[in-house]
């Protein structure tokens, strides 16, 4: 056996405590020597298993040796033939259930670590964007127009791809910032803004016109975007938050992950009143659900000033869906984790302010059909504690607007539009991808799905020609 | 960037706004919102939309200064542009033959009730039309409504124009008359639409009340802007704004919409507006 160094390189990151005193990126990233060092860690073997658990198929062994040997603009290269996005994906993928998760390196003792390639993926990202991005060369022009609804990461990846591959594309975004959750979901924290806007300004510099202020199905319908386009691809997301339906949710001081959320990232509440909008935090923060928007709303919390802010969950630590590293920086910077417990009502005060929740302990059963084992509620646990914000994130239904409006459109049972493995709804021309198609899933999956409608998408319109 | 193609001071408080808007002037219909932001560090506030222009592209706006924003809006002149402004918005009102129909608009509520009477009229309802406002200054479209109108009231808090009183007395009285009614539009501020579905609700007439919750995105996606309707939550943006005005919890509505009364004004002394 070769022998590697069994442990990641470490990125440096801001001190827990002083981090949560700001909203500044969290880890820095690997500079040139460790990027280097990190990269000789792969074995570079033939089965590249990292690939296959790639959303968007990155020849990762590929890109990881041109690290090794120094060749950045090169590896660059290599990752931006598969991938739109990859300061952002180097950032926010779930790495270890992905390309890390089935790592060789990994097997090598039961305490190695697999190589590092989500850091390895944003140093190089960095290293491009800071030097200047290289536009690659487009295929011929096609005459061929294309509408992409959506700025998200599915809607950037697909237009992106459809540029390449020489279509006209333009997008449709109904709000008035481009990047979809990329900006009004993910923190400054976890995925800084003006990372956000580098990566949509390199789709626009392969041709790709914005849109904003154009609400899909209500500023413009789907039908008359046909009559003008050679094909559409739907990428609206999630929209609609779910609720716990218990009593008291719609105090004053009880929000939507997606309303504080949009509030402190893409309005700027954290910096109000330079910026207008507010946003209110209380003292003692519970947060419901333990997915990485959950820790999202709990580590921005700490930020605004919360003194304790609790994640609620109602199964255990193993359930968590949340990517290790944010639980693990969570935990760092002292969210406090109150596993088997479930919320029963909402308690306010005479204005309606909220002041108290009452609780629930839960024990784990059976597994259910999730293959998680199933929370059952433990009568006669009841208990009462004091909280001021509470943020429910517990999943979004897909945005309702275009399955509402478009005749014909097979949605499925949860309000998604239904498609293949390829994007392709009931409607020929008309293309879907990410979570309006599959409900809320991750940044990665949704760029899969843009790449694979782009790919279906051009192979339509080679037919219909 | 949309232009402000035309301002009139309604009163000291209350501004009328065409703004150039071609997409969403030829798409608005009666009972819808827009979503308008003024510049890069400005919150997006919705407006309901008070007429449009499909020729001309441009969608009205009246709105009073009650906050940061529409303060800001109200110094703008001719000329300016916004942001944004993104629209139509929610669904819009079921234009059809109710028969006899009582219109109420109460202050600036009177601005999104005039298309909407414009319309009904149109199609061969019999309209009534009641104004309220706090004085007669506040008192606006009175002309426009009673163009639409087959009978138009007018009251005051303060008597200084039409009835001394409320809409809502106005409204019982028609009851008491022994008036049919088919239906009931209420539109103003959240006091006056539930005091008039207390009214119309021991007779169970139809009323439909238009609601204003703060929202963020205006698109289906950020849950502030959820109303208890009957049992259920529901989202003013896309399910509304218009709802069955029996079913609405005024209350909790009237408390979520004083969430951020402490930072409004902390907004307005550092802009100094």
């Amino acid at each position: 056996m070769v022998k590697v160094k069994t442990t990641k390189h470490k990125m440096p990151e801001q001190e827990p405590k002083k981090r949560i005193k700001n909203f500044n990126e969290v880890p820095y990233g690997y500079d040139k020597e460790t990027a280097i060092e990190e990269a000789k860690r792969c074995l570079q073997c033939k089965k590249k298993p990292c690939t296959e658990g790639c959303p968007v198929e990155i020849d990762i062994p590929g890109f990881i040796a041109c690290v090794a040997n120094g060749e950045f603009d090169k590896a660059a290269e290599i990752i931006k033939a598969k991938n739109n996005l990859p300061a952002v994906s180097g950032r926010v993928c779930p790495y270890e259930n992905q390309c890390e998760g089935l790592c060789t390196v990994k097997k090598i003792s039961l305490y190695a670590e697999p190589v590092g390639i989500g850091r390895l993926e944003r140093f190089i990202a960095d290293y491009e964007r800071n030097k200047g991005v290289k536009i690659p060369k487009k295929a011929k022009p096609t005459s061929k127009k294309i509408a992409v609804v959506g700025s998200g990461p599915a809607g950037l990846t697909c237009a992106g791809d459809l540029a390449k591959m020489g279509h006209s594309v333009t997008i449709f975004e109904a709000l008035h910032a481009p990047g979809g959750v990329l900006m009004y979901g993910i923190p400054e924290f976890r995925l800084p803004k003006d990372i956000v806007n580098a990566e949509v300004n390199y789709i626009k510099k392969l041709g790709v016109e914005i849109n904003y202020d154009v609400v899909v199905g209500k500023t413009i319908t789907i039908d008359e975007l046909m009559k003008e386009y050679d094909a559409i691809f739907i990428g609206t997301g999630a929209g609609l938050p779910r609720w716990l339906r218990i009593p008291g949710e719609n105090l004053d001081g009880v929000y939507s992950a997606n309303e504080f959320l949009t509030r402190v990232n893409m309005m700027k509440a954290y910096r109000f009143p330079k910026y207008d909008t507010p946003v209110k935090i209380g003292k003692i923060v519970a947060t419901f659900g333990a997915g990485n928007v959950a820790m999202d709303c709990a580590r921005t919390s700490l930020r605004l000033g919360a003194e304790k802010s609790y994640i609620i969950y109602r199964r255990s630590e193993l359930e968590m869906p949340a990517r290790a590293e944010e639980i693990h920086h969570a935990k760092e910077e002292g969210v406090i984790f109150k596993f088997l417990t479930t919320p029963v009502k909402f308690i306010g005060d005479d204005k309606g302010i909220l002041r108290e929740g009452e609780f629930r302990k839960m024990k784990l059963g059976e597994p259910d059909e999730t293959g998680r084992r199933r929370p059952i509620p433990m009568e006669g646990s009841e208990f009462k504690m004091k909280i001021d914000t509470a943020l429910v994130a517990i999943g979004q239904s897909p945005n309702p607007l275009i399955p509402k409006t478009v005749k014909g459109l097979k949605i499925g049972k949860h309000g998604n539009i239904e498609t293949d493995k390829d994007g392709r709804t009931n409607i020929p021309g008309i293309f879907a991808g990410g979570d309006i198609a599959t409900g809320a899933a991750t940044v990665i999956l949704a760029m899969g799905a843009g790449k694979r409608a782009a790919k279906a998408i051009n192979k339509y319109l080679k037919l219909k020609k | 960037m949309y232009e402000i193609t035309e301002k009139k001071v309604l009163s000291e408080t209350v501004k009328l706004m065409k703004i150039k808007a071609p997409l969403v002037a030829k798409k608005a219909q009666p009972g819808q919102f827009i979503i308008l932001r003024i510049d890069e560090n400005g919150e997006r506030i919705p407006l309901t939309i008070a007429d449009y222009d499909r020729e001309k592209g441009t969608v009205t706006v009246i709105f009073m200064e009650v906050g940061k924003t529409t303060r800001q809006l109200g110094k703008m002149k001719v000329g300016d542009s916004l942001l944004n402004f993104a629209g139509p918005l929610g669904v819009p009102s079921e234009i059809k033959k109710y028969g006899t129909v009582v219109m109420i608009g109460g202050g600036v509520g009177i601005a999104p009730l005039y298309p909407i009477v414009r319309e009904l009229k149109k199609i061969g309802n019999h309209v009534i039309s009641i104004l309220g406002a706090r004085n007669e200054k506040l008192l606006m479209l009175e002309k426009e409504i009673d163009e639409y109108s087959d009978e138009l009231f007018i009251t005051t808090d303060d008597g200084s124009k039409g009835q001394k009183g409320f809409v809502s007395d106005i409204l019982q009285r028609l009851i008491d008359e022994g008036r049919k009614i088919n239906m009931v539009m209420a539109i103003g501020p959240v006091i006056m639409m539930k005091v008039v579905a207390d009214v119309t609700r021991l007779h169970k007439i139809k009323t439909l009340v238009s609601l204003n919750p703060i929202m963020v995105d205006g698109t289906g996606m950020c849950g502030g802007c959820r109303v208890s309707i009957g049992n259920e939550t529901k989202f003013a943006c896309v399910d509304g704004p218009e709802f069955d005005g029996h079913l609405v919890d005024f209350d909790n509505l009237m408390l979520r919409n004083r969430r951020f009364l402490c930072q409004e004004e902390e907004a307005c002394n550092c802009a100094g507006v």
